[in-house]
């Protein structure tokens, strides 16, 4: 009898905790060290330069990379009734994937760094991490090729386009001269770099931070609410729409540069156009709960998931009115930028891999549930609470910010020095890090509830279904 | 950009934005697309369904709208490849009207000291709060928001000039930029030679130093003459420091002033003259001269 392969998803699913865990309390600790300075030691790997590179990759490729491998190889499965394409392969894809991550964890503190936001890895980890893809892409189009179900379910076309577009986005922005095995230089000059550099940044947005996760929401939704998915219609033009759109937004990273005019155009108002495509997938989920309303009273883990989409919906609101020209010159380079960042990546991006996750678990262990129901409301309001005070503190700081850097007196000197703007933060960067010492509790919770459920339960393997 | 690429980016914009419109007229104006069982697309995968509602209303007007906006934009602002858009906005020529406004603003204001001497300008406290805007603006970065400086960047309150003090000098560092270059010593008097004169150079500004290096020290100090002068008391011409007073812009023991001497130093202030104009530099100055006066 033909079982589906939960090993693998097993595997990752307990790193995604584990990962979480890792990084956002570099995240805490930095931004810790943003009130206290002196919290670095003189330390240079302890440094807010090194670790910040470490905080963004941990939480976005060790943390959201292992919830991604975890639920769409559960999910391809499920949905195709059939057992992965390779397991070695998948094997393979755990194991180098994390190995990405420890290389990770080790160069960044010593200051190895292509100095690219968001892929500072240097040369001999981007070709492991193209190996890991390239067979991750393997595994994961072999399983739909296999699939015993004539239509490919929704999740799937989200977590394709991420898994292909991700190949591309890395092979391209990661193409360098090796000077040495811990050094070497962008193949782009310039002005092309940087526009290189912010395709890159803000499709990493796109399709690994939103393609990916809404593939999770479209399994772990519906699955949850017990309801059909609101719309297939919707699904197909928001679909499109978003991968045909995302393509265009990064130049908005890049307003008032070096960048021409004209690309900053397209990037700006191609932004404004994904507003509607974005949106879509926010109504597909929320309205896939109408007539299960009163669920989300006593499921903490739909309310994760609802949540999740609320944040995804008010995120990518802000960012299309951030591209705005107008409201990017007030907006880029203060912590605006930073909070717009966290409500997506924990609002929308965390919550919905947590409410996946608390789904999940217990299938891969053979319980009906989550070891304590009780735990997850707990983490529930930490993290909501906790996401809410990062969000808004960063708003006020933000917004202050570019109102102080461009106040200017009679004599059209400046107002503030920027040390000035710097002291204004300090109650700001107080409570952000107070929200996020929230976040962390909230994972703790979870990595205690998990691990209950887990000792309780038995890693079986559950045999492929006839399709309906 | 050349022709092709103009017509590349014009063709794929286009293309994308048509795609948009094509795609949500269609899914808006079609039936349900399958008609299955309990009104779902009839699809089932691991027990999950679909229903094939239509688009709400309200997002399909968002999503037109936003398709408009791209338009109208697209002819007004530079977008499609070389196509300026009929208002012919750029963000250069944005950025020159906007230095234009603000210097027929603001500069009447600066004009107005222009050929008011230095040290009267100094006494001016109206002139000295705009000196000081300035100074918090572009000059703090180094030389620290009180001006006291930090190791390389030296301390504009102290009274002590690397290149002269009075009024017009500080004016000319600041508009025309400083210089100052401390050749390394390490290879013409080997480790100890350097030992001995930095011990030498401690003695100069009356402090204790082992007297055998001291003596020593003197001996080569011959070296260091041609600029810090036979009493080591420095010129202002060449920027070199006065070695007597103990005062010290990279630190005063012997380790350091050994590293200088081995290895050399090279300061570098910036000239403003460009960026920020004579007018500002000179209340600027004025402000700068006014921190040392008592």
């Amino acid at each position: 009898m033909e079982t589906y392969n939960y090993r693998v998803v097993r595997q990752f699913a307990v790193m995604t905790v584990v990962w979480g865990i890792v990084g956002m309390l570099v995240g805490v600790y930095i931004a810790a060290q943003l009130r206290w300075p002196e919290l670095n030691f003189d330390i240079p790997w302890l440094t807010y330069s090194r670790l910040r590179p470490l905080h963004t990759n941990a939480v976005i490729f060790a943390f959201g990379g292992s919830a991604l491998f975890a639920t769409s190889y559960y999910v391809v499965q499920r949905t195709c009734h059939a057992r992965l394409f390779s397991d070695r392969l998948a094997g393979f894809t755990f194991w180098g994937w994390q190995a990405v991550i420890v290389l990770a964890a080790i160069t960044l503190p010593l200051g190895i760094t292509s100095s690219k936001e968001y892929a500072e890895l240097e040369w001999p980890i981007d070709l492991l991490i193209t190996v890991v893809w390239v067979s991750y892409a393997i595994v994961f189009f072999g399983t739909i090729m296999k699939r015993k179900v004539k239509h490919i379910y929704v999740a799937n076309w989200f977590y394709g386009a991420f898994i292909l577009t991700v190949a591309l986005l890395h092979v391209v922005n990661s193409a360098a001269l090796p000077v040495t095995l811990t050094k070497s230089y962008s193949v782009y000059p310039g002005a092309i770099d940087a526009m290189v550099q912010w395709w890159y940044g803000h499709n990493a947005v796109g399709f690994f931070l939103t393609a990916g996760f809404l593939g999770m929401m479209y399994y772990f939704v519906p699955k949850q609410a017990g309801r059909p998915v609101y719309s297939y219609r919707l699904s197909v033009v928001h679909f499109w729409a978003l991968i045909a759109i995302y393509m265009w937004a990064g130049p908005h990273h890049l307003h008032y540069t070096a960048l021409p005019d004209w690309a900053q155009s397209l990037g700006m108002v191609m932004s404004l156009v994904l507003l509607a495509p974005s949106w879509g997938g926010m109504i597909n989920g929320m309205m896939t709960l109408s007539g299960a309303w009163h669920k989300l009273r006593d499921d903490p883990i739909l309310r994760f998931l609802i949540v999740s989409l609320s944040f995804y919906g008010m995120s990518t609101f802000e960012g299309p009115m951030m591209s705005i020209k107008t409201v990017n010159a007030l907006s880029h380079y203060t912590d605006w930028t930073i909070g717009h960042v966290h409500s997506g990546a924990l609002g929308w991006v965390a919550m919905v891999s947590v409410g996946s996750l608390y789904v999940l678990i217990p299938q891969l262990f053979g319980r009906e549930r989550m070891y304590s129901i009780k735990l997850i409301e707990w983490h529930f309001w930490t993290t909501t609470i906790g996401v809410v005070l990062y969000i808004v503190s960063m708003w006020i700081a933000g917004v202050m910010q570019g109102l102080m850097w461009r106040a200017v007196n009679a004599d059209g000197t400046l107002t503030y020095s920027f040390t000035e703007s710097l002291v204004r933060m300090y109650p700001y960067y107080t409570v952000r890090f107070i929200g996020g010492v929230l976040v962390v509790f909230g994972m703790f919770l979870m990595a205690y509830n998990v691990w209950k459920t887990i000792a309780a339960g038995k890693a079986e393997e559950a045999p492929v279904p006839q399709p309906a | 950009m050349s022709a092709f690429f103009h017509w590349w980016v014009i063709v794929i914009t286009v293309i994308n934005l048509l795609g948009c419109w094509w795609l949500i007229r269609f899914s808006a104006k079609s039936g349900p697309a399958a008609a299955g069982t309990e009104d779902t697309t009839g699809h089932v995968w691991d027990g999950l369904r679909e229903y094939n509602n239509p688009l709400p209303r309200w997002w399909l007007w968002l999503f037109y709208l936003t398709l408009i906006f791209a338009v109208v934009y697209f002819i007004l602002y530079p977008g499609l490849g070389n196509f300026q858009g009929v208002l012919g906005w750029s963000q250069t020529q944005q950025y020159e009207q906007e230095m234009a406004r603000a210097e027929e603003t603001y500069g009447p204001i600066f004009a107005q000291y222009a050929n008011q001497d230095l040290a009267a300008l100094a006494a001016d406290p109206e002139a000295r709060q705009m000196g000081q805007n300035l100074f918090l603006t572009y000059c703090s970065q180094c030389h620290g928001s009180d001006a006291r400086g930090a190791p390389g960047f030296p301390n504009l309150a102290d009274g002590e000039w690397q290149w002269g003090g009075d009024p017009e000098s500080i004016k000319a560092s600041i508009l025309n930029g400083r210089n100052g270059v401390m050749p390394p010593f390490g290879a013409a008097l080997g480790e100890q030679g350097v030992k001995e004169v930095a011990a030498y150079v401690v003695s100069l500004s009356g402090r204790e130093a082992d007297p055998q290096l001291v003596a020593a020290g003197r001996e080569r100090f011959g070296l260091c003459m041609a600029c810090h002068g036979a009493d080591g008391t420095g010129n202002t011409a060449l920027g070199a420091p006065d070695l007597t007073n103990n005062i010290w812009l990279y630190g005063g023991s012997q380790g350091v002033i050994e590293k200088t001497i081995r290895e050399g130093r090279h300061g570098q202030m910036p000239a403003h003259a460009e960026f920020l104009g004579e007018e500002k530099v000179h209340v600027l100055a004025a402000y700068v001269y006014s921190l040392s006066q008592p």
